[in-house]
């Protein structure tokens, strides 16, 4: 093995690569998975999402106009007669522009009431929260998330400072915590939230036919509740506030977020596992070429095992020898590609900017795998070599 | 003392359609310190004799008995145990491991008696000594001349201390010169009581030993003692000069 460095490197290429893509694949896994699971603890847990749909005729899409909108007394009436469920917060949004001084900046603006923040069980990092009082006096008072604050105010503290959303002058009264990606991948740092009377008020929603329409309702419901027993009853609930007939066509989305970020997950997770696949192909393609190079050694020192034979080795003897060449071949790809696995993945995480997550059981893993293809693709050669004849092994040139 | 008891020895190798009798009905008895030169040309048989006594092959008809043993019927293993305890070989071409240092070489078989690292180098060392490559110990056979790997490989056969020592053609890979320092080495040894079996075509070379016999088509066709040479002390014992420094 020594004297044949190169022959027993390109031997444990296959290995090598093997190991790698084993551990990069694992990485990548786990790192989508405590990603989803770092999403739905910053979306908060126990939530769902109401939204309308849009109304069809037949097969003709009639648009969002024509579905009957959710309100704010869909929300009253879902947190009130609800069991189980413990806010249920109407939301406005759009668009907008922020100015503060010479910046600008185009981002969400959310219109929420108090309750939002125990949904989303969102804490304000600076200054003070949202109060029942705000909502009330409709009150032109902004909470920033922390991606709009670092770019409309940098580094410093915006707390009263004044910003004008649409040319209407509003005052900073706070700072939220960082949340991250969501699952869909969009920043939910990027946002400004207001009470959702001030944006009625000035923006949103104040049409003369709805005059207290939603765009979407958040419910929270208590740790222990069904989910699906609660979606099923906000469903009931308002299909009953607006008269939809048994049978017509459905116009409200009622959907569990926690669930969507897990369907994400499990397709993130199915695609590594192909990887996976296909890493545990390399591996055994590895262990055909330690096969290979040991029959060749074998064939190359017959000598050298007549020889060993005819001063007393038994066949144990040279059977352990050739299987731990086997093993170290392998063992050292093994780990050599847990190296290079390790590195990759954590390139991926800086440059792709993909949580990796690279746990000891996925190293521990992969390294023993290797050794094992070792012993399965050693056996073979070095039951060759132990069963050689003494006498025959001698004679070979 | 009969050592080596071969009786009615018969070997065979099969050769295109047929059967060629290497080994062809051979008795021999050999004493414990006889030195015993086996000659013969090539074909003569006296290769496969030297591995049959070596216990490399296994005959295909008659007995042999090492030293009261029964070798014929044994099992590998014990096969492996016997090679590695009462048989020293040496080869025409030394057999050295390559890029293995002369001590290391010579500790190989003491390896397979799982003996403890610090004692297979202490022996190894005396014997290197004794063959006056005390200075050589670390260095490869690449690094060595033929008549010093062939010194290496003399102390690989005695490290295990056998009860015999068995040469196939150990000078034919030598120039006559250092083939003759190899020999003197042989008589030193027979000299001190070890029994030694050689096999070579060289009448120079079996004249060295105390006694001859001649192989011819698998038949052994002369027996006598070279009386021009009494070499052999005949002294009893088992290598214990060897080691007498102990």
């Amino acid at each position: 093995m020594r004297a044949h460095r190169l022959r027993s490197a390109l031997t444990m290429l296959g290995i090598i690569i093997g190991v790698a893509a084993v551990v990069v694949m694992m990485s990548i896994g786990n790192g989508a998975r405590e990603r989803v699971a770092a999403q739905i603890r910053s979306l908060g847990t126990n939530l769902i999402s109401v939204t309308p749909g849009s109304a069809r005729m037949g097969s003709v899409q009639l648009g969002s106009g024509a579905a009957p909108r959710l309100s704010e007394g869909d929300a009253v009436a879902i947190e009130s007669e609800i069991p189980g469920v413990i806010v249920a917060v109407p939301l406005l949004y759009s668009r907008a522009q922020f100015t503060v001084g010479n910046s600008n900046w185009q981002g969400v603006l959310r219109g929420v009431t108090p309750s939002y923040f125990i949904a989303r069980e969102w804490a304000v990092m600076a200054g003070r929260e949202m109060i029942w009082e705000d909502d009330r006096r409709a009150a032109n008072v902004v909470l920033l998330g922390t991606t709009m604050r670092e770019k409309l105010f940098g580094h410093a503290d915006p707390v009263g400072a004044l910003l004008r959303i649409r040319d209407v002058p509003f005052t900073v009264i706070g700072v939220l915590e960082r949340k991250g990606q969501s699952v869909w991948g969009d920043d939910q740092d990027d946002v400004a939230l207001v009470p959702i009377t001030a944006a009625r008020r000035q923006f949103v929603g104040t049409s003369r036919a709805n005059p207290w329409q939603v765009h979407n309702i958040t419910v929270k419901f208590a740790e222990g509740v069904s989910a699906e027993d609660t979606m099923a009853a906000v469903h009931d609930l308002l299909r009953q506030r607006h008269r939809l007939q048994p049978g017509q066509e459905e116009t409200i989305m009622v959907s569990n977020l926690a669930e969507a970020a897990e369907v994400e997950e499990t397709a993130t997770r199915a695609v590594s596992l192909l990887l996976l696949t296909v890493a545990s192909v390399s591996l055994v393609v590895g262990g055909i070429g330690i096969m290979n190079i040991m029959l060749v050694t074998v064939t190359e020192r017959t000598r050298e095992i007549g020889l060993r034979l005819a001063v007393g080795a038994r066949q144990r003897d040279i059977l352990t020898q050739f299987l731990v060449e086997a093993i170290t071949l392998a063992l050292m790809g093994g780990i050599l590609g847990v190296s290079i696995g390790i590195m990759a993945a954590a390139a991926i995480g800086t440059f792709a900017q993909w949580p990796v997550v690279i746990d000891l059981s996925a190293v521990l893993l992969a390294v023993s795998f290797a050794a094992c293809v070792g012993v399965f693709f050693g056996y073979y050669p070095a039951r060759k070599a132990a069963r050689l004849q003494p006498i025959e092994a001698l004679r070979t040139e | 003392m009969v050592l080596i008891a071969v009786e009615a020895l018969r070997h065979s190798y099969r050769i295109g359609g047929g059967l060629v009798w290497a080994l062809d009905g051979i008795s021999l008895n050999i004493e414990q310190g006889d030195f015993v030169a086996v000659m013969g040309a090539s074909g003569s048989g006296k290769s496969t004799f030297m591995n049959i006594l070596g216990c490399l092959d296994r005959p295909a008809e008659g007995s042999y008995r090492l030293d009261g043993i029964d070798v014929g019927r044994l099992r590998q293993d014990a096969l492996a145990t016997i090679r590695n305890r009462s048989i020293g070989f040496v080869f025409q071409s030394f057999n050295l491991l390559p890029r293995t240092s002369a001590l290391e070489n010579v500790e190989l078989p003491l390896v397979y008696r799982r003996m403890r690292a610090a004692e297979r180098r202490r022996r190894a060392l005396s014997l290197l000594e004794k063959f006056g490559l005390a200075d050589r110990a670390s260095h490869t056979p690449a690094e060595l001349s033929g008549g010093q790997q062939q010194r290496v490989a003399i102390a690989r056969a005695l490290v295990t201390e056998p009860l015999v020592l068995l040469a196939d053609e150990p000078t034919g890979a030598l120039d006559s010169q250092t083939g003759q320092e190899i020999m003197a080495i042989f008589r030193r040894l027979n000299g001190e009581g070890l029994t030694i079996v050689l096999v070579t075509h060289e009448p120079e070379v079996a004249a060295n030993a105390g006694r001859i016999v001649t192989f011819r088509d698998g038949r052994m066709v002369a027996d006598h003692p070279a009386t021009q040479h009494a070499w052999h002390s005949g002294s009893q014992g088992r290598l214990s000069l060897v080691y007498n420094a102990q």
